[in-house]
């Protein structure tokens, strides 16, 4: 049973060279979108990024043979944007555009 | 094991309930225009979108919501029933029960984009409407891009130039699929009648690798109505005081979710003589056309397959010359002089196209085009005859390397053309056939720079191997400012007769001075070109304004030349000795004074010289200096779909050079230069309902009129006669009215 579960565990890591994944990664505006966007293709393995302003996801197809979605909570956060897993500095974000800083979740 | 079944049973559902399905569509209004913006959620939730610039959305679906909200300020909302995953489509109506309906932006007619790497422009089915309807070279009237000028007096058929150049230096596609080329040249225009396209893209300078290497000075795309967005029914009607008649009936049906058909049927006539010149000519050809198209379209949303299959056929008859000329009694005679053109067109095509659901930009595209051209004409006593037999195949795929910032699409082309060609008994029959292969790469930082490397390699059995290299980059500093720069090399064979048939209308006499070339003895024409253009939007007075110029410079390295300046007897042909160039500077302004009241004005400067054996010369019957105007004001729509349109056009054309005449005798011989001139053209719509609207228009009001436009009128069999240089309307003022029926 637990050697079964084992097994299945790992078929379902099996890497994906075209995985997809939703985070939510938080911002404001058309400028947050560029940044987020290019933070997140930054990371080499990210094939595609793409982040809606109006319900704050961004969605994503990443080769994890290549790299993993905690590289990109990484990187999002580094350029000041708070994810679902990372937050992003403080004086990182103290520093983004006026129209940029977004209201931070507790 | 019976416990570790159910616990695998257990863990597949869970990561079955955790992919996530969604569904997609596309929102649209009135004519199936694409509407932004839009609000779209599942009633009682806050699962909700927007859609996107085309008007597209997609939303997650799970079977537990069940209603769509969409909604959108001016409009009604809507609630669709979703029973089963699949691509929602809905045409918002206004909300009539609102007193005010504010639609802050309205979609433009005439879009210039910030974004793309090659200077494009798009023509909107709006666009269109405002030209006095009919075929595609009268669409081009309200385009300061390109030039359209006014119907040789036998042809009756109008070229266009952009760039100063002919078009048979365009490539001009129909869906991506290269069309009016090689026998279609001369009067492939007037065989696509204007109701059949839904929108126009003009690229300026090199296009794109991926559609060949014969392009030149730039790329004309049109695409036609797609069955899938097709309304069930659409009717035109239109006269005009030169006697020309025309009827559009386009039919549509939806077969089912994946399957639709359009069937458009076009006829045209020109049924009564005029000469309002009093030169003893028509100044229009009589005639008639039927022309027809069936498209079928397939959409596999959820899979990613599109489909087109295209069948259609048009036969178009012309008769012209002195008004007394009777084909039976006068054909093959010097009774009177005269001309028929009769032309039968087959054509049938296919395009598969696929983009991957999971990877949404790996797409692939496979299109094949057979088409058969058929013309037999004579022109008094000289007669041509040609048939072309094409065949084309094209297989595109488009994917990424590493991210989305970095594209490419690669592919090879096939082609194949078959001419039998008959000029005066000399046979000039011949078979061309080209295979190539291309690869294009964009890069796009999704900022303010993006560039396009594109080349390809051809083996032609005329032209031999060779490469065409082009590349397009595009700076965008500021959110509406957009710089372009772009260079690439085009090549191709030019079927001399065809493309200048307008001179078999004289009593020039034909002479290729060449022999060693390929094609009739000529070379193949070579030429880059050079471009760079500049685009600012702006606010003036706290309204949208455009400013853009753009400079383009081709360069000949050989070119077929068509020398009618050796003598006024003659047309030479022969290879460029020397130097040959167009030079283009364009300015517009365009300025929208309110919401519905757009202007819209250019300057042209052109300088297009050839070393002819006369020595290095403005190329004849082109303007140095061209201004255009376009007004355009129309009042909000009402409720009930009321509507006024008003559209003034206004076109100067600066002196043309004419082609030598000197050695005549004094009565047949014209000046050097042409006066300047201008045209004025307008139009009038009224929208009555959704389903009805009557359109008036006056072409030249001004009533401009070239006098003598045929030089040896008198004595049409002598050695002055000459018909083919027309610089400037025959008829005169010209006016039309007519009207659209659609049920949506």
């Amino acid at each position: 049973m637990i050697s079964f579960l084992g097994i299945s565990v790992q078929a379902q890591e099996k890497k994906n060279k075209n995985a997809k994944y939703d985070i939510e990664v938080n911002g404001n505006c058309d400028m947050c979108k560029k940044r987020i966007e290019k933070a997140a293709l930054s990371v080499k393995g990210v094939k595609s990024a793409t982040w809606h302003i109006d319900h704050h996801d961004l969605h994503l197809i990443l080769d994890e043979t290549k790299c993993s979605i905690d590289q990109v909570h990484e990187a999002v956060a580094k350029v000041g944007h708070d994810t679902d897993k990372v937050k992003a500095k403080d004086e990182v974000y103290n520093d983004l555009h006026g129209c940029c800083l977004y209201e931070r979740k507790e | 094991m019976q416990k570790t079944i159910i616990v695998f049973i257990f863990l597949l559902t869970t990561i079955y309930s955790f992919s996530q399905e969604k569904i997609s569509g596309k929102i649209t209004y009135e004519n199936n225009l694409p509407l932004p913006g839009v609000n779209i959620y599942w009633e009682n939730t806050e699962i909700g979108t927007v859609t996107d610039e085309k008007g597209n959305f997609s939303i997650p679906y799970s079977s537990e919501n069940t209603v769509l909200v969409i909604s959108y300020v001016g409009f009604k909302t809507e609630k669709v029933t979703v029973i089963e995953p699949k691509f929602v489509t809905k045409n918002l109506e206004f909300d009539t029960t609102l007193d005010e309906v504010t639609l802050t932006k309205v979609r433009k007619s005439l879009q210039k984009n910030y974004l793309t790497p090659a200077n494009v422009q798009t023509m909107t089915s709006k666009e269109l409407l405002k030209a006095a309807c009919c075929n595609l070279s009268e669409s081009f009237e309200t385009n300061p891009s390109i030039d359209v000028n006014f119907s040789d007096a036998v042809s009756g058929s109008r070229q266009i130039r952009m760039l100063g150049l002919t078009s048979p230096y365009i490539l001009m596609t129909e869906e991506n699929i290269p069309a009016i080329r090689g026998a279609s040249q001369a009067y492939g225009l007037s065989f696509v009648p204007g109701t059949w396209v839904e929108s126009i893209q003009i690229t300026k300078g090199a296009g794109s690798v991926a559609n060949g290497f014969e392009s030149i000075s730039g790329q004309i795309n049109y695409e036609m109505i797609k069955p899938h967005d097709d309304i069930p029914f659409f009717l035109n009607a239109y006269g005009s005081t030169d006697s020309r008649f025309e009827l559009n009936t386009h039919f549509n049906r939806k077969i089912s979710d994946k399957w639709s058909t359009s069937l458009f049927l076009h006829g045209n006539a020109r049924v009564s003589k005029n000469d309002m010149n009093d030169d003893g000519f028509l100044d229009n050809p009589i005639g008639k056309q039927i022309n027809a198209i069936n498209r079928w379209q397939y959409i596999d949303a959820e899979k990613g397959w599109v489909s087109f299959i295209n069948l259609r056929y048009m036969n178009d008859e012309k008769q012209t010359g002195q008004v007394d000329f009777d084909p039976d009694r006068d054909k093959g005679t010097t009774n009177f002089w005269g001309s028929e053109i009769n032309t039968e067109k087959l054509d049938v095509s296919s395009k598969i196209g696929r983009v991957s659901p999971e990877i949404p930009w790996r797409s692939f595209g496979f299109q094949n085009a057979f088409n058969y051209h058929k013309q037999n004409s004579y022109f008094g006593l000289n007669e041509y005859d040609i048939t072309q037999r094409s065949f084309y195949s094209n297989l595109i795929y488009n994917s990424i390397i590493s991210n989305t910032l970095h594209k490419f699409a690669t592919g090879i082309n096939f082609t194949y053309d078959q001419f039998s060609e008959v000029v005066n008994a000399t046979d000039f029959s011949r078979i061309d056939n080209s295979i190539g292969t291309f690869f294009e790469y964009t890069y796009c930082n999704d900022d303010d720079l993006s560039y396009v490397l594109g080349g390809r390699i051809d083996y032609h059995n005329r032209l031999g191997v060779f490469i065409t290299p082009r590349a397009h980059l595009r700076y965008k500093p500021f959110e509406k400012t957009t710089f372009r720069v772009s260079a690439g090399r085009g090549k191709r064979s030019a079927n001399i007769f065809a493309e200048n048939q307008q001179l078999f209308a004289s009593s020039r006499q034909f002479q290729i001075l060449d022999t060693n070339g390929k094609i009739y003895g000529l070379d193949a024409e070579i030429a880059w070109n050079y471009g760079v253009s500049f685009l600012q939007g702006f606010k003036l007075f706290g309204k949208d304004a455009e400013f853009s110029v753009d400079f383009y410079r081709t360069d000949f390295q050989n070119q077929a030349i068509v020398d009618v300046d050796n003598s006024p007897q003659q047309v030479l042909f022969y290879n460029l000795d020397g130097k040959s160039f167009a030079n283009s500077l364009q300015v517009d302004l365009s300025y929208e004074f309110s919401t519905h009241f757009n202007i819209r004005t250019a300057y042209k400067y052109y300088d297009v010289q050839t070393d002819y054996t006369i020595g290095l010369v403005e190329r004849p019957l082109q303007a140095k200096h061209r201004f255009f105007t376009n007004i355009a004001y129309e009042t909000h729509v009402k409720d009930n779909g009321q509507q006024w349109k008003f559209d003034f056009t206004y076109n100067w054309m600066g002196k043309q050079r004419l082609p030598r005449t000197q050695t005549n005798p004094e009565e047949y011989r014209l000046k050097e230069f042409t006066n300047p001139f201008s045209v004025m053209n307008a139009q009038v719509t009224k929208t009555f309902s959704r389903t009805f609207e009557v359109y008036v228009g006056a072409e030249n009001f001004g009533n401009y009129q070239q006098k003598n436009a045929i030089l040896g009128s008198n004595d049409p069999f002598g050695a002055y006669f000459d018909s083919s240089m027309v610089y400037a309307p025959v008829f005169g003022a010209m006016y039309y009215a007519g009207l659209r029926f659609k049920i949506q």
